[in-house]
């Protein structure tokens, strides 16, 4: 089964403990700065979301890569750069519809999210689990759900 | 290693700003964040010095925790002399601001001087530059932290600034990051209005490294578990919770602490932000935490658009942050208003314009008391009747003390200035002229010795004498609890975590956190005799300042009227018992001075 990360911004505090941990899976040190997750706050804090790569199936900053620096983990589904042929171009940013992969001026190369090797660390660090990692194929199904639990309500109100 | 071994010292008479190593021998000494920063202050200022004048010396200052992922690393702390009360302040904040501070590479920010005109420093990466305010001084909190971000077009900036008040010098103002989150107490905010330095905006682009990463990931988890089990109440409720059992007990300080219960608690209290009234509106938006928390008790809140305060005013129909205890508490019990969102635009108006809410909220007690007793009338509160329990006057007044205008600046000279002024010093409820915290010292024992001791004046947060309070309402055995918990705070208030973990860490879990972080052996014996250092020298700082024993102590309200009600009905506080067994305990002479020996022990020497 194919996984991919669920964010629910109704859940998140704003905390920020999956940038710490995302940072320090792949960096070694707490670096936010070089977070591949990303929460953003709205309107005084009343709304934080997280933010990262959807890994698209056609993906826009593979296609548009000149070195064919960026390859699909086929179990995974995740995207991935190879440090080793992406030359710092920036044609995969300027291509990302969502801005999830970034240039790293010390490195000289793209970070975007690997799904850590399948085990994401930002959703073991989540508190309150806003960020899980589920079915690629049913991570509507909890807005669904409540949704349709609203519906409930209404028709038996 | 968690301490970045850097800070930035900027000369506001020069403008010159010089990164210089820390001095890593007081590191050890003073671990971090209030410690650290005390030790800066006493070794860079004169503590006679005037708070307003240029030789004073402000200080932001995190800890080795700082920016970590333990639980609660958010915290940074704002050291200098109070211009409130003549003695040290130190006021701690959250929100994000402080770890941006450390992941520029700094443990420490040092200020001195004052700029001929208006500027704000910012730290963008290793590009560190003061620029000037002219544009923005004279607007309130939010604008400047729109202007700046926008003016470098860098939204990612964290920006500690202050309002209106702290540039016309009210004696409380607060330096208020990231909209919301605010180094409130003492009048550091006023120090900054008086350097002239508006904002400090940073954007850090390095991390934190950590000395042993995989010990460090293993207990910082096991800490944030046990967290969890903790502090559930925190999360769902926030500190105003605390409102129920303070009006329960009977330590609820009503009407400028002429009574210890409220008739109107229970539409001010946590239930009442939660509960949608007959207009299908809800107080409480959701929670939120600050930088690294786990806990999230901040709340999110927002005023009923027909409300009287904003029906008017569409640019506050917006969510910011709600009622925390102490706010609710400074705007409803204390002067006697129950109206929620009255309460709740209040507080916008604290963040908006930079204002503690304790210390408003307590002086606009006082002055209703001397309204009501006939000292000043309209003609000297610009035509608002000051009466208990108005809530236009509570929102009036703040605006009114937040632009420094009218009755306003009368306000903002505190309730020790403010009183004494009109003839009845007896009416203010302070220590060393800072304005008491939601607890009544008759109701609890120990926190009245908390309060009469602590060293930035009347403080709920530097000591945690709570259990043996609510355990036995006499003066006896509370001087030692006293002290340890003054001691054990004031490590927890250097590590770079926040305080509000105290319920679930005691010094084993946080000396464990600690010793994976930074160097040196860490335990929790060292941890404590670290905090009595840091209070020590808090002591010798305010000593040297000409504060004396005759200043650690009570308003007779407190020591002479009886509580009228309540589980400590008829009591009063017992502080002349509890003051020589404190002295005693502390190592400290009669009048309140640390021995040679104390000080030999400490190092302090």
């Amino acid at each position: 089964m194919q996984r991919s990360l669920h964010m629910e911004p109704s859940l998140c505090t704003g905390c920020l403990q999956c940038e710490m941990a995302c940072s320090f899976e792949h960096e070694g040190e707490f670096i936010p700065a070089r977070s591949r997750i990303r929460v953003f706050e709205f309107e005084h804090g009343r709304t934080s979301v997280p933010y990262t790569c959807t890994q698209c199936v056609e993906a826009w900053c593979m296609k548009a890569c000149p070195t064919n620096a960026i390859s699909i983990d086929s179990d995974l589904g995740a995207k991935l750069v190879s440090a080793q042929a992406c030359v710092g171009c920036k044609a995969c940013v300027s291509a990302c519809p969502f801005g999830t992969i970034e240039f790293n001026p010390f490195s000289g190369k793209v970070d975007k999210c690997d799904l850590c090797g399948g085990d994401p660390q930002c959703v073991a660090a989540c508190p309150t689990d806003a960020i899980t990692y589920v079915d690629a194929g049913a991570s509507g199904v909890g807005r669904m759900a409540s949704a349709a639990k609203q519906s409930h309500h209404e028709a038996v109100s | 290693m968690s301490w970045q071994g850097k800070i930035l010292r900027v000369n506001l008479n020069t403008h010159e700003i010089t990164p210089e190593a820390l001095n890593m021998e007081w590191a050890r000494d003073y671990i971090g964040e209030r410690g650290l920063g005390t030790k800066y202050l006493w070794e860079n200022m004169d503590p006679k010095a005037d708070a307003m004048a240029p030789d004073n010396v402000l200080i932001f200052a995190t800890g080795p925790l700082t920016g970590t992922n333990a639980s609660t690393s958010g915290r940074y702390a704002v050291i200098t002399k109070s211009p409130l009360t003549g003695a040290i302040a130190c006021s701690n904040s959250g929100g994000k601001f402080g770890a941006e501070l450390k992941y520029a590479g700094f443990d420490l920010l040092l200020v001195e001087g004052r700029s001929e005109k208006p500027v704000y420093l910012l730290i963008e990466g290793d590009e560190i530059s003061l620029a000037p305010a002219e544009k923005i001084w004279g607007k309130t909190v939010w604008e400047t932290d729109e202007w700046i971000k926008k003016q470098h077009h860098n939204p990612m900036l964290k920006i500690a600034t202050i309002g209106i008040a702290g540039e016309r010098g009210a004696r409380y103002a607060s330096v208020v990051n990231d909209l919301h989150r605010a180094a409130g107490r003492s009048g550091v905010g006023t120090v900054m209005g008086s350097k002239n330095l508006k904002a400090v905006a940073v954007r850090g682009t390095g991390g934190v490294k950590v000395k042993d990463p995989k010990r460090f990931m293993t207990v910082t988890q096991e800490m944030k578990n046990l967290l969890a089990e903790h502090t559930g109440g925190l999360t769902k409720y926030g500190t105003n919770a605390m409102m129920d059992t303070m009006q329960e007990f009977g330590g609820l300080p009503t009407r400028n602490f002429q009574e210890v219960q409220f008739e109107g608690a229970d539409k001010v209290d946590a239930k009442a932000m939660m509960k949608t009234d007959d207009t299908g509106h809800t107080n409480l938006l959701t929670n939120k935490a600050c930088f690294g928390c786990t806990i999230a008790c901040g709340r999110i809140a927002h005023i009923r658009q027909d409300h009287f305060t904003i029906q008017n005013r569409k640019e506050y129909w917006h969510a910011s942050g709600g009622l925390e205890y102490e706010t609710a508490f400074a705007f409803g019990p204390v002067i006697g208003v129950d109206d929620i969102d009255a309460c709740t635009f209040a507080g916008y108006l604290m963040n908006e314009h930079g204002i503690d809410p304790i210390s408003f909220g307590v002086t606009l007690a006082a002055a209703m008391e001397l309204f009501e007793m006939g000292v000043i009338t309209t003609e000297d509160t610009d035509g608002v009747s000051l009466n208990f329990g108005n809530a236009e006057a509570l929102t009036v007044m703040a605006e009114k003390t937040g632009k420094q205008e009218g009755f306003g600046v009368m306000l903002g000279l505190g309730s020790r200035l403010m009183c004494e002024k009109y003839g009845h010093p007896e009416l203010s409820m302070t220590v060393k002229g800072q304005e008491f915290a939601g607890y009544d010292s008759r109701a609890l024992q120990g926190m009245g010795l908390g309060y009469a001791t602590g060293n930035r004046g009347a403080c709920h947060l530097k000591h945690d004498t709570f259990e043996a309070d609510m355990d036995d309402q006499t003066g006896d055995g509370k001087a030692d609890p006293c002290k340890t918990s003054q001691d054990w705070t004031a490590a927890v208030d250097s590590s770079g975590l926040c305080m509000f973990t105290m319920g679930a860490w005691g010094a084993p879990e946080f000396a464990a956190q600690l010793d994976a972080d930074s160097e040196g052996d860490w335990t929790a014996e060292r941890l404590m005799k670290s905090g009595e250092r840091i209070w020590n020298l808090e002591r010798l700082f305010n000593l040297a300042a000409g504060l004396t024993k005759a200043d650690d102590t009570l308003p007779e309200r407190l020591l002479k009227d009886p509580a009228p009600s309540g589980t400590a009905k008829g009591k009063v506080n017992e502080l002349d018992k509890m003051l020589p067994e404190y002295y005693d305990l502390r190592g400290w002479s009669e009048e309140g001075v640390p021995t040679d020996d104390t000080l030999g022990r400490l190092g302090l020497g």
